[in-house]
């Protein structure tokens, strides 16, 4: 067990409840992804994890978070980053004027001092697409190198667990299938353990081990990634898949109530 | 031809100064974003620090000028910690009236500790360096000043471009979150590009109570030609600093010597004006890359 | 006659008509026409000529206030010039009053139109620059507005300064302490009047709008640029009046005042009383200008005392710290100023006990 999450409330600012007794536990060099709509608290459990939550003014006020049997949850960014766990921002967040080595030097933030040739030729080795931009300033990359380059520069870190916010957003989908082969195999060649939040349910079943469905702030599913995929509702639901091909009516009470409870 | 001269000289070693004093402003805006007003107390409080130094303990000029760098470190640490820290975040004008706020506070403990008179050092710095050009005497201030700037803008040239430390400033001030999100201390890059500002600052303050007395009103009006200076080289360029120092201080002395004395003091404002019609970002300034 | 309104405890607010409404109770009503009242009827006749030179001056710096309040704390554009605007306004009406000789109403109208124009000339960067830049850019205004208020000696006298003649209108004189009183505040009420119904209008919508987010102001239609234009003439029309008035509350003007000090001032009123709000523009000038006689009081006291020797000296050191000081620890404890600290202490007394 790598890291456990023990049923964790997370308010801000003293007054928004948004995570309500959230319970994860992430095996050793699994993919572990985490479905929900907008909304249901898929970010704030990864920034209660990462520390991030404390410049938004929130504060995991029940429960506990520990990684590796340390308990890390209220610390400081500076202190979680160390241990291991790198959170990756939805939206991709690159330091825009900064050029794209230099993105990928600052990921060596919690080891000053080391040695990082190796590792920006590893960052290469899997996106070589950023080689060639390397002396570029980041601000006038394309979205998927973007968020290849903000993998890459988490990787710099040599994190244990990677936290990875929405790597699909707004990307095409071939871009989309390229990024996810990628945390496939660093997954598999570094084993790094991976959080991965998604709203493309199918990609992140396909790559993942193990799944977690979010609602309102609560896990409602849990279960291997393959199961997860055979779930006739998460097939209609998230797959959008419906098993008789069409869609259903409201006034069929029963898959209503079955929809409600989801969405 | 010999009053040209002259004025050129005086104009680049005067643009020079200058160039060294907006350099410390550079960067705290250059890792924080934040336009500090109060640089000219800055400039000020290094200069008086130095003059207590060697007038009242009589302490030789080496020493005690080390010991003025590490208290303006320490002072700009501590203002950060104090004023700025709990500032992170909050609109631009709450910042700018803050360090407008500090300029007053300092400017009132100056004049409180050694009221408004004109000081001068003693002289400390050997005649040897006094440097003759076709005829134009430079002093030997101006030469060390000169030297100084430009060690200061090789170390920071090079601190900024190449060191960890310095790239993880300029991502602090890029974004700060996701810098925060790779494990980047932003509180203690915070604290660290005050302190070195306020050391550049007191370094600088010392150069120019060398040339000209000491004397809070005039160190305080020149902490605020600053602006015109960074604006025109680029608020984020170090070397944008030196440049943009220099052109200006070769304007004012031209405008001195061939045009009216008075008008002087405000031909940097209006070149600032038409520079912000034209090129809101300077010279040297990193064009706003904005993405929707 | 309708019921009388107190406050409620919630929003039930039916329409749009009564979310408009200046005074959400009738209570407040109460207490404006209680104010009108003591600042008409009482004040000026039991204060002392200081004490009714010092209320004077403050509802005169006031109405610049509220104006800097409209641009920096409505339409949130950082102006470092208003002090030189201030001065304009006062140049510019004392040489409608000497040189044509208009009469005292009409040159504080001509200062206002005056000084709205180098206002907008002012503004103008501010169809680029944001924030910072276009903070640089007033500074940079008020150089060279001092600059030429100081040198274009033909029109403005220079360092000598120009003497008004006593202000009159319609052959009624007004000048002297009381009769100036009365018409420093009736111009105070009718700006500020003006200006909390401005800001009831789709152009101080538009104005907030602008301030809360250009871009997505500009996504919604509202042409930004045009908005910020106005609302830097504006602004500085009210500066303009109120250095106008000014100057003919001081009968004598040098260049001297207007100066980055004075700018400094003007923003950090409208930053203690809280940036944002009318009464804020009010409280914040109060608060100012009362430390400032404040400290200079106790600068007397010590000297006639003669505790202090250098007391004289020190003084100004001191009322330049006190004032740093004063806005540092604002902006670090309170920063949207006394108008919220004012709110705070009226919603504990409207709640007691229960402060839920």
């Amino acid at each position: 067990m790598l890291l456990l999450i023990n049923n964790i409330s997370v308010v801000y600012s003293d007054v928004i409840q948004v995570l309500k007794g959230v319970s994860l536990s992430i095996e050793e060099h699994n993919i572990v992804s985490l479905l929900g709509s907008n909304g249901a608290g898929k970010t704030t459990t990864l920034k209660a994890v990462s520390g991030l939550l404390k410049p938004e003014n929130g504060k995991v006020t029940d429960g506990e978070i520990i990684f590796q049997g340390e308990k890390i949850h209220n610390k400081a960014p500076e202190e979680i980053t160390r241990l291991g766990i790198i959170q990756v921002l939805e939206g991709r967040q690159p330091f825009k004027y900064l050029t794209v080595e230099e993105n990928l030097r600052v990921g060596t933030a919690t080891r000053p001092g080391q040695s990082f040739k190796d590792d920006l030729e590893l960052v290469y080795h899997y996106f070589p697409a950023l080689k060639t931009r390397r002396k570029m300033k980041a601000g006038y990359c394309s979205g998927g190198e973007l968020q290849m380059l903000v993998i890459g520069r988490a990787l710099m870190a040599h994190p244990k667990l990677l936290l990875l916010d929405e790597p699909s957003l707004g990307l095409a989908p071939l871009v989309v299938r390229e990024i996810f082969q990628i945390i496939k195999r660093i997954n598999e060649e570094q084993k790094t353990t991976i959080i991965l939040v998604e709203q493309n349910a199918n990609m992140a079943l396909q790559i993942a081990h193990y799944g977690y469905v979010m609602e309102n702030g609560r896990i409602v599913m849990e279960g291997r990634a393959n199961e997860l995929r055979e779930n006739p509702d998460i097939k209609e639901f998230y797959l959008g898949l419906a098993p008789d091909g069409e869609g259903h009516s409201y006034t069929d009470v029963k898959a209503y109530r079955r929809r409600k409870r989801w969405l | 031809m010999e009053f040209f001269w002259q004025l050129m000289i005086n104009g680049l070693s005067l643009g020079f100064l200058y160039g060294i004093s907006a350099m410390g402003f550079v960067m705290i805006y250059k890792s924080s974003s934040v336009l500090n007003f109060a640089h000219g107390e800055l400039l000020a409080l290094g200069a008086y620090i130095f003059l207590a130094f060697m007038m009242w303990f009589k302490i030789p000029a080496i020493p005690a000028f080390i010991i003025t760098l590490v208290l303006c470190f320490a002072f700009g640490f501590l203002v950060e910690r104090v004023f700025l820290r709990p500032l992170i975040g909050e609109p631009l004008i709450f910042v700018i009236m803050l360090t407008v706020g500090l300029a007053s506070m300092m400017k009132g403990a100056i004049l409180l500790l050694w009221g408004g008179n004109l000081y001068t050092y003693p002289e400390f710095i050997p005649q040897t360096l006094t440097l003759s050009l076709g005829g134009v005497n430079i002093q030997p201030v101006y030469n060390v000043s000169f030297m100084l700037g430009v060690v200061f803008l090789l170390i920071f040239g090079f601190f900024f471009k190449y060191t960890s430390q310095g790239i993880f400033m300029r991502s602090v001030a890029d974004n700060q979150r996701a810098a925060l999100s790779l494990g980047v201390n932003v509180r203690r890059i915070f604290a660290l590009s005050w302190a070195i500002a306020a050391l550049v600052a007191g370094m600088s303050g010392i150069v120019l109570g060398v040339i000209n007395g000491i004397n809070v009103h005039e160190l305080s009006a020149i902490g605020l030609k600053v602006f015109p200076v960074v604006i025109l080289g680029g608020l984020d360029s170090i070397a944008g600093a030196i440049v943009g120092g220099v052109i200006i201080g070769v304007l004012e002395s031209f405008t001195g010597g061939y045009l009216t004395p008075s008008l002087r003091d405000v031909v940097p404002y209006i070149i600032l004006v038409g520079i912000l019609m034209v090129k809101p970002y300077g010279l040297f300034g990193q064009v706003e890359i904005e993405r929707v | 006659m309708r019921a009388l309104k107190f406050r409620r405890c919630g929003n039930f607010h039916e329409s749009y008509r009564e979310e408009l409404n200046v005074f959400e109770t009738d209570f407040g009503r109460f207490w404006v026409v209680i104010g009108f009242f003591f600042v008409f009827l009482i004040l000026p006749f039991v204060a002392t000529p200081y004490v009714l030179y010092l209320v004077t001056n403050i509802a005169i710096y006031a109405i610049a206030v509220i104006g800097l309040n409209i641009l920096t704390g409505y339409t949130g554009q950082i102006s470092l010039g208003h002090g030189a605007f201030f001065g304009v306004g006062a140049y510019a009406a004392a040489i409608m009053a000497t040189r044509f000789h208009m009469p005292f109403l009409l040159s504080v109208f001509a200062g206002g139109l005056i000084t709205a124009t180098v206002g907008l000339v002012f503004g103008l960067p501010s169809s680029r620059l944001k924030g910072l830049y276009l903070a640089i850019a007033t500074l940079a205004g008020q150089f060279i507005i001092e600059y030429v208020l100081i040198h274009w000696e033909e029109v403005t006298m220079g360092t000598m300064g120009i003497n008004l003649p006593r202000p009159t209108i319609f052959g009624v004189d007004v000048g002297g302490d009381v009769k100036f009183y009365f018409i420093a505040f009736i111009f105070l009420f009718f700006f500020l009047w003006m200006a909390v119904n401005l800001m009831r209008t789709r152009y101080g919508r538009a104005f907030i709008a602008i301030r809360d987010n250009d871009r997505a102001a500009e996504g919604m239609g509202i042409p930004i640029f045009p908005y910020k234009l106005l609302s830097f003439a504006v602004s500085s029309f009210y500066a303009g009046v109120a250095g106008a008035l000014w100057a003919f509350f001081t009968m004598t003007i040098t260049t001297e005042p207007f100066n980055l000090g004075l700018s400094v001032e003007f923003i950090a009123m409208v930053i203690i009383g809280g940036m944002g709000n009318m009464s804020g523009a009010i409280f914040g000038t109060v608060f100012i200008s009362l430390l400032n006689e404040g400290l200079r009081l106790m600068a007397d006291i010590l000297i006639n005392a003669r505790i202090f020797d250098q007391a004289a000296l020190t003084m100004a050191p001191l009322k330049e710290f006190a004032f740093g000081l004063a806005i540092v620890l604002f902006i670090l404890i309170e920063p949207r100023g006394l108008a919220e600290v004012w709110r705070i202490v009226r919603s504990n007394f409207r709640l007691w006990p229960f402060s839920y």
